[in-house]
């Protein structure tokens, strides 16, 4: 019942953060987002899962009850956690928390609706990484896309009705074009009668669909896995998919944009993994080759667009297409470090990104303007903010003992030894992002924050109050604790993940 | 019935008790004439809607109209006696009080939100006893067995409602309303009638058991009345269409609700609707079996249903769409669902449909809540005095944020989207039409769902007015009249924990659609 619990807290909370008066709410939403954080670190802690999922792996506070029966299909509240879910689940509980104490300074408007809607977004991703029934994954899935919408609707930067309605259109799309095929797929399975994901994967591994509406079973499961893959795709999102992403990020409050790079882009890759690479290991070896160049091509072209930014905001957005390409070229080579180190990856780029969009709000509180144009030697006036954001910028270049270096390397080892044809050649193509990342990243940070102080808007600045630095530390310890110790969480991840590499033999 | 300890005619209790708070309205009105004592009247209709709901609920937990050991099985009312075996006039099975649930809920929120809506309004007693005798002839409605029944008991419903809809009667719009609503109302009736009498000219008979026998009992080689048979069904088809606003008999509904009181406007679009519905489905799974009757008229009638269910959940959301009225838009909206609850009957076939039927029956109930807490909203809008566009409703979130919380609910509700009761019915409304298997009934779900995509359109517009915003005139304080908030907050709580409690509703109406087919 821990995760139940997790959930109720989060909601109960999301309703008194509402119905709070605005003087109190951010404190408010900050006490009650205590609690699932520190439950979900006792979880961590107590957890005593091993193995898959989905592939008959011995779940950690598994529950499952009887919900809706549909003439043959029965539909269950079903949820459990294993070595690849825990760890984002963690990121969630604790990158909320942090969330909503940076919004304490920039949200000043309508506050117990923004920290409200905050918890509910963070029951609704517990929900999405502890599911295990395609329908309760599903209706927490969509149930993030609601509260996101309202938060960049209403708290976001000038463009932000389109930003918003963008948003909303495009994930709800392809979230359409995904539920679709995944329900015509679970009614091609001969004797699946649930919507268990454990279920689906068993029987796609012992010979997946038979032939409906006159498609033959091996065409319809690569139809399914073709639409699902896109309609994640556009969440993760990969190019030419990411359209959306660029114009939510600027727009949405920053507290907004740290959750939405930090946690949201991880249920594109989750669900990629959790569908795609656990259930359809076939059609995974075919498309192997035009999906790692999708990937390298959102590694270089995601940079390439990095590098074409002045607004800060978007740099770091553009990043993240950036990195999210890494995530797709480990799981695609479909090797231990590649999977395990995509999925460290999602954990890694949560924290990073998360402390990339706080320090980059920090900045703007003060500045009132994220153009690097606008600005330089803000290190002058803001030297621990600027000192951590040049740290998270390390940190996506990958320096050696920090997280981001430990991520890259497993992708890179575990897609350079993968199996399917010019794997090192993608993975050379792939690294050669990295120096694109530096190249960007310490571009923009010559120009806006070294050198002789200079600002074109007329705000004074000076130094960030500690509750803003206060929740960059925190991101920045556990970078660094990652960084220096992977196995904190990689030995739990490739416990999972080695079923699936194996996935055939069940 | 044997097992049943009270006399028959209680079965009917869900029905009487409301005819009964409308006569003791009528006392109320004739011993204090102009009365404006809301609390009195609302707090008498508001009682005998309870009531009702408690009845029916309390019969479908003990078992009336399951068979077995368990269950009570069908009370059959006013068979006529041994010599005239023609079958019962009236019949409570567990669709008539799946049904007269939704009727009384309905009635019962729409009495809440009236106490305030109605504040200051001359004829308030009127409204009432007018209001609960329409809702009488819809629990009726539920339960007739015969096509004599099925019309008193529609015109019960439809006579009342014309008034109410002009009940603002220095209000033009309200007036109008009326009179087009009176008009095709009246048309379509006469429609109906005439249908009527064909088919009896064609079997003899209107009960609908003793119908569909007639038919079974003749030659499909030599039937002489094929031509007069299909002609009666296809005008049958009419007056429901009119009664669910289904096209071709539609456009009414966005004059009528748009001109009568919001809360009128939540009664007629939810309870109306699903007692028209009621009616559509008894009498063409009792009345008119698929195999015996596509036997004699040479064509399935089916086919009328698909093709009226793709255009009009196809007209209902293109029109919706391009409205600039929030009350437009959700008339629009309400044929749109009328569209989505036709799938029910374009998807019976010869061996089964109950998937179909019942997925209807779901979507009807949970209708039932967010349609009607969104009319309610716009009841509350009207309270206010906002105005009617959506840029009138501009904001309001700022001021009122409980009510938009639970307006967002309904929209998205009414949208599909997942966290909310609309997805279920929608849902199963999808996978009982693609069940089925045909192709024809494949451009159905399609037409679902690309709908359904098109219609989070409108709806999130109202949601983005609402919530994302900024006000385009300085309002004062708004108020929260209690009953009003009351009864939204309610549909809304029952709109979400419909997701959660959704397993006795679903399972509740594949039963009474299986006990029916």
């Amino acid at each position: 019942m821990m995760i139940e619990a997790l959930i109720a807290v989060a909601l109960v909370g999301a309703l008194v953060t509402f119905l709070a008066p605005n003087r109190i709410a951010g404190k408010l939403a900050f006490a009650i987002s205590l609690v699932p954080a520190a439950l979900s670190l006792w979880m961590f802690s107590a957890f005593d899962g091993a193995g898959n999922a989905l592939l008959e792996g011995d779940l950690a506070f598994e529950s499952q009850v009887e919900w809706l029966q549909l003439s043959e299909y029965s539909i269950s509240w079903f949820v459990g956690l294993d070595g690849i879910s825990l760890p984002l689940v963690v990121l969630t509980t604790i990158l909320t928390t942090l969330a909503i104490v940076s919004s304490w300074t920039p949200i000043d408007e309508r506050e117990s609706q923004f920290y409200g809607l905050l918890l509910f977004i963070e029951a609704n991703l517990i929900g999405v990484f502890a599911a295990l029934d395609f329908f309760v994954w599903f209706i927490f899935w969509e149930a993030v896309l609601i509260p996101m919408y309202l938060l960049i609707g209403i708290w976001g930067g000038p463009r932000r009705k389109y930003a918003a309605i963008k948003f909303f259109v495009y994930t709800n799309v392809a979230s359409l074009l995904m539920f679709g095929a995944f329900i015509a797929l679970v009614f091609a399975l001969p004797e699946v009668t649930t919507f268990a994901l454990p279920d689906v994967a068993t029987a796609m591994l012992n010979g997946g669909p038979e032939a409906m509406f006159g498609v033959a079973g091996t065409t319809l499961a690569s139809i399914v896995f073709v639409a699902m893959f896109i309609g994640f795709a556009v969440k993760v999102p990969i190019v030419p998919f990411h359209t959306w992403l660029p114009d939510a990020h600027v727009e949405a409050p920053t507290p907004a944009s740290v959750l939405l790079a930090g946690v949201l882009l991880k249920m594109g890759t989750y669900a990629l993994l959790r569908f795609n690479f656990t259930m359809f290991p076939d059609q995974v070896e075919a498309y192997a080759v035009p999906i790692a160049a999708i990937a390298v091509i959102s590694v270089i072209y995601g940079a390439l667009l990095a590098l074409a930014q002045t607004d800060l905001k978007r740099i770091v957005a553009y990043s993240s297409v950036s990195s999210m390409g890494y995530v797709i070229l480990g799981l695609i080579a479909y090797t231990q470090f590649g999977v395990g180190g995509a999925t460290f990856q999602m954990v890694s780029h949560g924290l990073i990104s998360g402390l990339m969009f706080m320090a980059v709000g920090v900045i703007y509180n003060a500045t009132h303007t994220r153009m690097v144009t606008d600005m330089s030697g803000m290190a002058d006036r803001m030297p621990v903010a600027v000192g951590i954001l040049v740290a998270g910028a390390f940190g996506y270049m990958g320096l050696p003992l920090m997280s981001g270096f430990a991520a890259e390397y497993f992708i890179f080892f575990g897609s350079f030894g993968a199996d399917f044809p010019y794997a090192p050649i993608f993975t050379a193509l792939a690294m050669f992002g990295i120096v694109l990342v530096a190249g960007y990243l310490l571009f923009a940070m010559q120009r806006a924050v070294f050198g002789p102080y200079n600002l074109e808007t007329d705000y004074e600045v000076s130094t960030a109050p500690l509750h803003d630095i206060a929740p960059m530390f925190v991101l920045l310890g556990l970078i660094i604790a990652l960084g220096v110790a992977p196995d904190l969480i990689f030995e739990m991840i490739t416990d999972a993940v080695d079923p699936i590499l194996d996935g055939g033999e069940l | 019935m044997a097992v049943f300890d009270l006399p028959g005619w209680t079965g009917l209790a869900p029905a009487l008790i409301l005819a009964a708070t409308a006569l003791v309205l009528f006392v109320v009105d004739s011993i204090s004439p102009r009365s404006t004592n809301r609390a009195v009247l609302a707090g008498i209709s508001v009682t005998g809607a309870l009531a009702s709901l408690a009845v029916a609920v309390w019969f479908i937990a003990a078992g009336v109209g399951q068979s077995g050991l368990e269950g009570l099985g069908v009370i059959e009312l006013f068979d006529g006696g041994a010599e005239f075996a023609g079958g019962s006039q009236f019949v409570v099975d567990q669709m008539a009080l799946y049904f007269m649930i939704i009727v009384a809920v309905v009635t019962a929120l729409v009495s809440v939100a009236s106490y305030d809506y109605m504040d200051g309004h001359t004829y308030q007693a009127e409204y009432y006893s007018l209001m609960i005798l329409a809702a009488t002839g819809m629990s009726l409605m539920a339960a007739a067995n015969s096509l004599v029944t099925i019309f008193i008991a529609l015109e019960l419903a439809s006579l009342p409602s014309y008034a109410l809809v002009a009940i603002l009667k220095d209000n033009r719009g309200s007036v109008e309303a009326s009179l087009k609503y009176f008009l095709i109302g009246a048309l379509s009736s006469a429609i109906m009638v005439y249908g009527i009498s064909l088919i009896y000219g064609a079997t003899g008979s209107l009960q609908l058991d003793a119908i569909a026998s007639e038919l079974a009992a003749a030659d499909a080689d030599d039937y002489a009345y094929d031509g007069i048979l299909g002609l009666g069904i296809l005008m049958l088809i009419g007056g429901f269409a009119f009664k669910t606003a289904s096209v071709p008999f539609h456009f009414w509904a966005p004059e009528a609700y748009e001109g009568a009181p919001a809360p009128i406007s939540a009664f007629l679009s939810s309870a109306s609707k699903a007692a028209g519905f009621v009616i559509a489905f008894r009498v063409f799974t009792t009345a008119f079996p698929l195999e015996v009757t596509a036997g004699l008229i040479g064509i399935d009638w089916t086919w009328a249903f698909i093709i009226l269910a793709i255009v009009t959940m196809t007209v209902g959301n293109f029109a919706a769409a391009t409205q600039d009225t929030v009350k437009r838009m959700l008339a629009y909206s309400s044929i749109g669902h009328a569209g989505y609850a036709l799938i029910g009957l374009a998807g019976l076939t010869v061996d089964g449909g109950e998937l179909v039927m019942g997925a209807a029956m779901m979507h009807l109930l949970v209708y039932g809540f967010m349609n009607t807490g969104a009319f309610l909203f716009v009841a509350l809008a009207e309270y206010w005095g906002v105005g009617r566009t959506f840029e009138d409703y501009n904001g309001l979130a700022t001021q009122a944020p409980v009510a938009c919380f639970a307006l967002g609910i309904f929209m998205f509700s009414l949208a599909g989207i997942p966290p909310l009761g609309g997805f279920w019915s929608k849902y199963f409304l999808f996978t009982g039409a693609i069940g089925v298997g045909s192709t024809a009934m494949l451009v159905v779900a399609a037409a679902l769902v690309v709908n359904s995509a098109l219609s989070l359109y409108y709806y999130s517009r109202l949601v983005k007015a609402v919530w994302i915003e900024d006000p385009l005139v300085d309002r004062d304080a708004l108020t929260q009249p209690t009953g009003l908030y009351a009864a939204i907050v309610f549909a809304a709580v029952m709109t979400v924990v419909l997701l959660p409690a959704f397993g006795p509703v679903s399972e509740t109406a594949i039963e009474a659609a299986a006990a029916v087919i």
